[in-house]
């Protein structure tokens, strides 16, 4: 079976490798696509919509509308997480391991039994003990600050330089992400509760369809962002720009947190209590 | 010079992917995965897709390889085969 799968994908890697030479040489500018799309986008990008960065602009302005499909995508790659992995009930056996500070003794508190209120005396530790590291902590601690700051800043600037509401966003659950892996997964939960996190991803997908639709309110075509300048002290073309803004907010909103969501997920395996 | 860089560099992704394949430690195949994506976005870079290369090196090398990690954690870190 081995050796059939070897063979089989030697074959199709080949197949493939072959196909390749078919495809025009990189950067060809005789190449069917630069030769009809791409000089179009060049060329008028800047006018049209204010954006010196023409990825941003073709991927949240000219195709806006798969854009907002793929966010809704993320959000539906959270949500299938969610329900394949959540758990609300405790299995039966489960227990919960608190340390008393003073004494250094631990308590394995099994299911039923009467756990210990939020104090001083006693600190909830996992039971799969993963002690916390004071220069990890702190290292981490210095850094997500200015890690969150970038990555506004990425979302904020993708109008001019590589970047935008993606990349942003992903950036600003990873920094999340690293204060749950450098501290413990409860100290993440207690600022950014799984609700809170379905809800922003939600809310970010709403914030680019709603961005669609207010077009559509005004008049203009879904998405077409010419519309808000109506509403907004700008121009036509800057409008657009506006448009690419908010779009871009809303994909940086739901991405991050769709990342923070399927991560709480895969931690705890599904029961947002201990984990990583 | 761009090809030497491209040749390195495009080596380093065979040999990490293979690598990646081939490795029994399943947290060791998580951080190869790593070194792979965040090869493959320096060719991106170099191929002046730099949008995509920085899609790639906080998607893939960056919050993938934690949900590699996350998924080891909680399951085995052994290989079966």
């Amino acid at each position: 079976m081995k050796s059939f799968g070897i063979i089989s994908v030697l074959i199709l890697g080949a197949v493939l490798l072959y196909g390749t030479m078919e495809f025009p040489a990189w950067g060809d500018p005789e190449s069917p696509a630069s030769g009809h799309i791409s000089g179009y986008y060049i060329e008028n990008t800047l006018e049209d919509t204010s954006v010196p960065n023409i990825v941003t602009a073709v991927l949240a302005d000219y195709r806006g509308y798969d854009t907002m499909f793929e966010t809704t995508v993320i959000l539906s790659a959270g949500l299938a997480c969610f329900f394949l992995l959540r758990r609300f009930r405790r299995k039966p056996g489960e227990f919960r391991l608190y340390r008393h500070l003073d004494t250094g003794i631990t308590l394995i508190i099994e299911q039923g039994g009467k756990e210990p209120a939020d104090s001083d005396e006693f600190m909830r530790i996992d039971s799969q003990w993963v002690p916390y590291d004071l220069i990890v902590r702190t290292g981490a601690r210095l850094m997500v600050p200015f890690l969150q700051l970038f990555a506004l800043y990425i979302i904020a600037h993708g109008h001019h330089s590589p970047g935008g509401g993606f990349q942003g966003g992903v950036i600003f659950g990873a920094t999340i992400i690293l204060m749950a892996i450098s501290t413990d997964l409860r100290y993440t939960t207690g600022r950014l509760s799984e609700k809170n996190s379905a809800l922003m991803a939600s809310i970010g997908v709403i914030l680019y369809a709603g961005t669609g639709f207010l077009c559509l309110l005004l008049g203009a075509n879904f998405l077409d962002y010419e519309a808000l300048s109506r509403l907004f002290p700008v121009d036509p073309v800057g409008a657009r720009s506006f448009g690419i803004l908010f779009v871009e907010i809303g994909v940086a909103i739901a991405v991050s947190a769709v990342m923070v969501w399927i991560y709480y997920n895969l931690a705890s395996a599904g029961r947002h209590d201990e984990g990583l | 010079m761009n090809w030497q860089i491209d040749l390195i560099v495009m080596t380093l992704v065979v040999i990490c992917g293979l690598a990646a394949v081939h490795v029994r430690d399943l947290l060791g195949a998580a951080a190869l995965f790593g070194a792979y994506s965040f090869m493959m976005c320096l060719l991106w870079a170099v191929m002046g897709a730099v949008d995509v290369a920085f899609t790639e090196a906080s998607v893939g090398a960056g919050v993938s390889t934690v949900f590699f990690v996350a998924a080891v954690f909680r399951t085995t870190r052994r290989s079966k085969d």
